[in-house]
């Protein structure tokens, strides 16, 4: 990457552009951030961007091996087929609009009510602070995936449903890391200067406040996502995800089982490099921006 | 230390409510949980006969307290598929469970010891950063995804090992049948072999990274540097004061960690067809069949409170800081 263009626009912020700097110098945030690009434009424009229809059976190119080519000499299944004659390629290219909405939303809900809540116990301390905090203790002593299986047992399979219950399961981390930052920033002299001037305890908490204790929340919140897709893609291995309709890494995997035995291994080695490339971007995303922000936070992980 | 004992036994009591509560939520969250329990084509009658028989037509929190004093007596309801007492047939497969538990554990503790050791001691170089770069790998890769390229590559592959089957090694030892134990270890370890590493990969994983940092703080400080200028040989030093400190905060882990190897356990011995409660809750979920489902998520609740109390309290023990207040 050639950063010297940076040097000539003054304008720039400088967190941008140390940022961009940091970013070039280190080869694998980089490689992180490339495949993240890869598939978040896979999941946005996947429809326009996928070969064939995801859903489309076809029993006569059933279970082709990558890259085979038909009679015209040309290969239609770039990744091969599964069972039903589905291309993976296509199938593939849908699964990471599920991976993400599901990683990003169930974060951004998990994110917002552990933060408000670590907010709120922080700064007022006391009784709500107890008893918010007891319930964090709470979720935090038992494996969160049950219950997760129980809810999605009853409630059926659906997007909503998922992104929903993987966020309530995020929000103990955040409400302990905001918490504990606010505690430490609530006798700091512009929160004082913010009260003397009057501000509602809204304005503290969320504008004076929050913008301060922003840094740990987003390298854990890097994290989180790669955990929580691991999550869904578990859900979907055990058909609580979504419909079987739409297609999803994890479903897929679910399916390769079948074939495992007949060495039918592109069925099995696509969905899942696909789930571990993405997690592995957002894990090293996550090292890259906690030793960029927060140097701090390095011992105590 | 009888305050904190107390304290924590009460908390432990606070927190097996909060999970009977959230299953209970769970349970009528899907509108009347009735529906569950009868086939689509039945009457109203027989409907109405058995949301009577199951005591749904109860207010809500007598319905709760209900399922609680079923609970205390070990009833958990009737499996659908199965039209035995759940909880029975969920004790049945436990064994099975356990000693895949059991032996992910030590793998995601005995090996993360020495690898995170020697990553922080060879800090920097070609060593660390290989050591350091698969445990990334497996904290990013599925676990049910690992036991498929195992299966495919180890199992059917190079056939080293078999990908399924199982050796009862827990039944004959609670039986206190102790020879029979001791001579089924052998059969058994192989088939424990690839389902127990691919659940423990990703707590070895963080193991190992969490043993690298804490090494990597531990030599930094003074005590070390003390040892070291005493002349005490380099492996000494190491074992005799690094390591007995780095490793302390990891007791506390061992019983968070079982809980997130049990939460694999489901995905996995799936997988490999183990006949544990993992693959019951699997074809459970199938089946919805959900008494059973809700039978296995309780037990295994209650055994990772139970054994999170136990450690916390050995911790206690062994902890003066604890002790002594």
């Amino acid at each position: 990457m050639n950063d010297a263009p940076t040097l000539v626009q003054p304008t720039r912020s400088r967190p941008w552009r140390r940022a961009r700097r940091s970013l070039a110098r280190a080869k694998w945030p980089l490689l992180a951030m490339v495949i993240l690009a890869v598939v978040t434009i896979a999941a946005v424009v996947g429809p326009s961007l996928a070969p064939k229809d995801p859903n489309r059976q076809n029993v006569i190119a059933r279970l082709q091996q990558p890259m085979t080519p038909n009679r015209a000499g040309k290969v239609e299944f770039q990744l091969g087929t599964d069972g039903l004659g589905r291309d993976v390629l296509s199938r593939l290219i849908f699964g990471a609009r599920v991976s993400l909405l599901v990683g990003l939303n169930a974060v951004v809900i998990g994110g917002a009510l552990g933060t408000s809540l670590g907010l709120i116990a922080g700064y007022f301390g006391g009784k709500i602070d107890d008893v918010i905090m007891r319930i964090a203790d709470i979720q935090l002593a038992f494996p969160f995936i049950l219950l997760a299986i129980m809810f999605l047992v009853v409630l059926g399979p659906g997007v909503m449903n998922l992104i929903i219950i993987l966020g309530i399961g995020q929000w103990v981390i955040y409400a302990r890391i905001a918490r504990g930052q606010t505690i430490s920033l609530r006798e700091k002299e512009y929160v004082e200067a913010a009260r003397a001037l009057g501000a509602g305890t809204c304005t503290i908490l969320f504008a004076t406040t929050l913008p301060n204790i922003l840094a740990p929340l987003t390298v854990i919140a890097s994290f989180n996502v790669a955990s929580v897709i691991l999550s869904e893609a578990a859900l979907s291995f055990l058909g609580l995800g979504v419909p079987l309709t739409v297609p999803t890494w994890g479903a897929m995997l679910a399916e390769s089982r079948d074939q495992l035995l007949a060495g039918r291994w592109w069925l099995a080695i696509f969905p899942g490099a696909a789930i571990m490339l993405t997690v592995l971007s957002f894990n090293i995303l996550g090292d890259w921006l906690r030793d960029f922000l927060d140097p701090r936070l390095k011992q105590t992980s | 230390m009888w305050v904190y004992i107390v304290r924590r036994l009460l908390q432990s009591i606070i927190v097996v409510l909060g999970v009977t509560l959230i299953t209970f939520v769970a349970l009528h969250m899907g509108g009347d949980p009735t529906y569950l329990y009868v086939s689509e084509r039945v009457s109203a009658e027989e409907i109405q006969a058995t949301r009577v028989k199951l005591g749904f037509d109860k207010p809500l929190p007598v319905q709760y307290l209900v399922y609680l004093e079923g609970l205390v007596q070990g009833d958990l309801g009737e499996s659908l598929t199965y039209k035995t007492p759940a909880l029975g047939v969920v004790m049945e497969r436990f064994p099975a469970t356990i000693e895949l538990t059991v032996f992910a554990m030590v793998i995601a503790i005995v090996f993360a010891i020495p690898f995170g050791v020697i990553a922080a001691l060879k800090r920097g170089t070609a060593i660390d950063g290989g050591i350091m770069t698969i445990a990334m790998l497996g904290q990013s890769m599925p676990s049910f995804w690992l036991g498929i390229m195992l299966i495919l590559t180890v199992g059917l592959g190079l056939g080293w090992l078999p990908i399924s089957g199982h050796v009862a090694l827990l039944e004959p030892l609670l039986k206190g049948n102790l020879r029979t134990f001791v001579a089924s270890v052998p059969g058994a370890v192989p088939y424990l072999i690839m389902p127990a590493f691919t659940i423990a990969f990703f707590s070895l994983s963080r193991n190992a990274r969490l043993v690298r940092s804490s090494m990597l703080e531990v030599l930094s400080q003074d005590f070390v540097r003390t040892a070291r200028a005493k002349g005490l040989p380099e492996g000494a030093v190491i074992l005799g004061h690094a390591l007995r400190t780095a490793w302390l905060p990891f007791v506390t882990m061992i019983g968070l960690e079982f809980g997130s190897l049990l939460s694999g356990v489901v995905v996995v011995e799936t997988i490999f067809s183990w006949p544990g409660v993992g693959r019951l809750v699997f074809n459970a979920i199938n089946q919805r069949d959900i008494p059973l489902v809700q039978a296995a998520v309780i037990t295994f609740s209650l055994v990772f409170i139970l054994l999170n109390l136990a450690v916390d309290l050995v911790y206690a023990r062994l902890d003066p800081r604890i002790r002594l207040t």
